[in-house]
């Protein structure tokens, strides 16, 4: 590392910022050069000149109030009644909302609705919308007869696909044998950005799987199930990526295609 | 907007960062009561675009809507007339007064009042050193979260800190010299 370079490099050294490489060459150029070292100290020596001077000062304590106040009118109301437990008044949900039934857990008839509450309890907000995303999408990709971008039964062909079309590189896992063949991948655009589309089969029905990396959207880890507008959703999350599955087969096909994913990738 | 659960999710992860949020505006406004006004400003603007956050950690998202908040306020009421010369990375960066800096870690050993110096050195800093400084050193953040709430490269985070404190340096070197 020459003297200019170190010379430049040398307050992200003091804020240990550096890469363990460039951390190693700035200090072998630090230890023959009088000036950088002397640069050194002086950056540091103001840096914790600041920090020791204790100049960072607390909001004054009805702030917090006063911008709870400030929010929108319904918003203070659910901030009073939070202090207190709260019901849910269960047949006033958006439309969509009534939709929503767990997997596996009911026929019909008045369970549909307690289901349907407790759903609504078990997915937050950005959840629903992201499912309702995901039936919209996949159905735009089946209307307009647009599967797949990459069209190929080789992982080795699909994965390769996504290199430079994404800011991630999606796991891609061959399921033929467990009878869900890969058919191919896409881009698609969902929750406010690009994410990679896996499309595999089960007999007849097509399987488009949803990963993007993790973030704050999704529910945890717990797989949370749903059918909506007939489709049936499996969210998860997966080897550092929010998954989410999409498909017109049954119950017990979704299951076993999870599965089966989530046993490969932990392999 | 006003599902009771959004409000819930937007206090927890947005609320605690008031005091940060506080602390910025203040050292951008100089002045208590405007910070106050900016902070709840950026609340409420932070409230209408909570859809949009993604992540976990909400306080460089928050920051930057301050930071934003602040400049809106800035332009609106800087008094007409007074009009501050465009920022230049290369020509601000000089030296001021035509001093060295003196980064002598000895000389920047004042002997009385000190913190109080410091501050004082920070509030004569050029706004766009000032806000660097402070989310560094009292904000304590990342260069990553630095340059996304400044809207800067990082690497432009790393030499504007080098030469905001070199600047620092020359204030308090002066202040110094007039006690």
């Amino acid at each position: 590392m020459d003297h200019q370079q170190a010379l430049q490099l040398l307050p992200a050294y003091v804020d240990h910022e550096l890469s363990p490489t460039e951390t190693l060459l700035l200090e072998q150029h630090l230890s023959g050069c009088e000036s950088c070292r002397h640069e050194y100290e002086g950056q540091q020596a103001v840096s914790s000149l600041i920090r020791a001077a204790n100049l960072r000062r607390n909001a004054p304590e009805d702030l917090a109030q006063a911008i709870r106040a400030a929010l929108p009118v319904h918003a203070i109301h659910a901030a009073k009644d939070k202090a207190r437990p709260r019901r849910r008044p269960a047949p006033s949900f958006r439309p969509n909302i009534a939709a929503w039934l767990p997997a596996g857990m009911l026929t019909f008839g008045t369970l549909a609705m307690a289901a349907a509450a407790a759903l609504y309890l078990l997915l937050p907000s950005p959840g629903q919308r992201v499912a309702g995303e995901l039936v919209d999408s996949h159905v735009r990709s089946l209307q307009m007869d647009h599967a797949t971008d990459v069209t190929s039964t080789d992982r080795h062909t699909v994965k390769p696909w996504f290199n430079g079309r994404l800011d991630f590189a999606p796991p891609v896992i061959d399921l033929a044998a467990q009878g869900y063949p890969l058919i191919g991948g896409r881009l698609d655009y969902l929750d406010g950005r690009t994410v990679a589309v896996l499309v595999y089969r089960y007999r007849l029905h097509p399987i488009d799987l949803y990963m993007w990396p993790n973030d704050a959207t999704g529910t945890g880890t717990a797989p949370a199930d749903a059918v909506l507008k007939g489709y049936r959703i499996a969210h998860w999350h997966m080897a550092g990526m929010s998954c989410w599955a999409i498909t017109d087969a049954g119950e017990a096909e979704l299951d076993g295609f999870v599965r089966a994913l989530r046993a490969q990738a932990g392999s | 907007m006003t599902d009771p659960d959004i409000v819930q999710r937007f206090e927890t992860l947005v609320l605690p960062h008031m005091h940060s949020a506080y602390d910025v505006a203040r050292w951008l406004t100089h002045n208590d009561q405007d910070a106050r006004d900016i902070v709840q400003d950026a609340y409420l603007r932070a409230f209408r675009f909570f859809d949009g956050f993604r992540g976990n950690d909400a306080r460089p998202w928050l920051l930057s809507i301050v930071r934003n908040s602040f400049y809106t306020w800035y332009e609106q009421n800087r008094a007409h007339g007074t009009r501050t010369e465009v920022f230049d990375e290369m020509i601000h960066g000089q030296p001021l007064n035509g001093q060295t800096p003196s980064l002598d870690p000895e000389a920047l050993l004042i002997r009385r009042e000190r913190n109080a110096r410091v501050a004082y050195a920070l509030r004569q800093l050029r706004i766009e050193y000032r806000e660097v400084i402070v989310l560094r050193e009292l904000e304590d953040l990342s260069y990553r979260e630095i340059a996304s709430i400044v809207g800067i490269p990082i690497g432009t985070v790393m030499s504007r800190l080098g030469r905001a404190r070199k600047q620092l340096a020359a204030l308090l070197a002066a202040t110094d010299r007039e006690a």
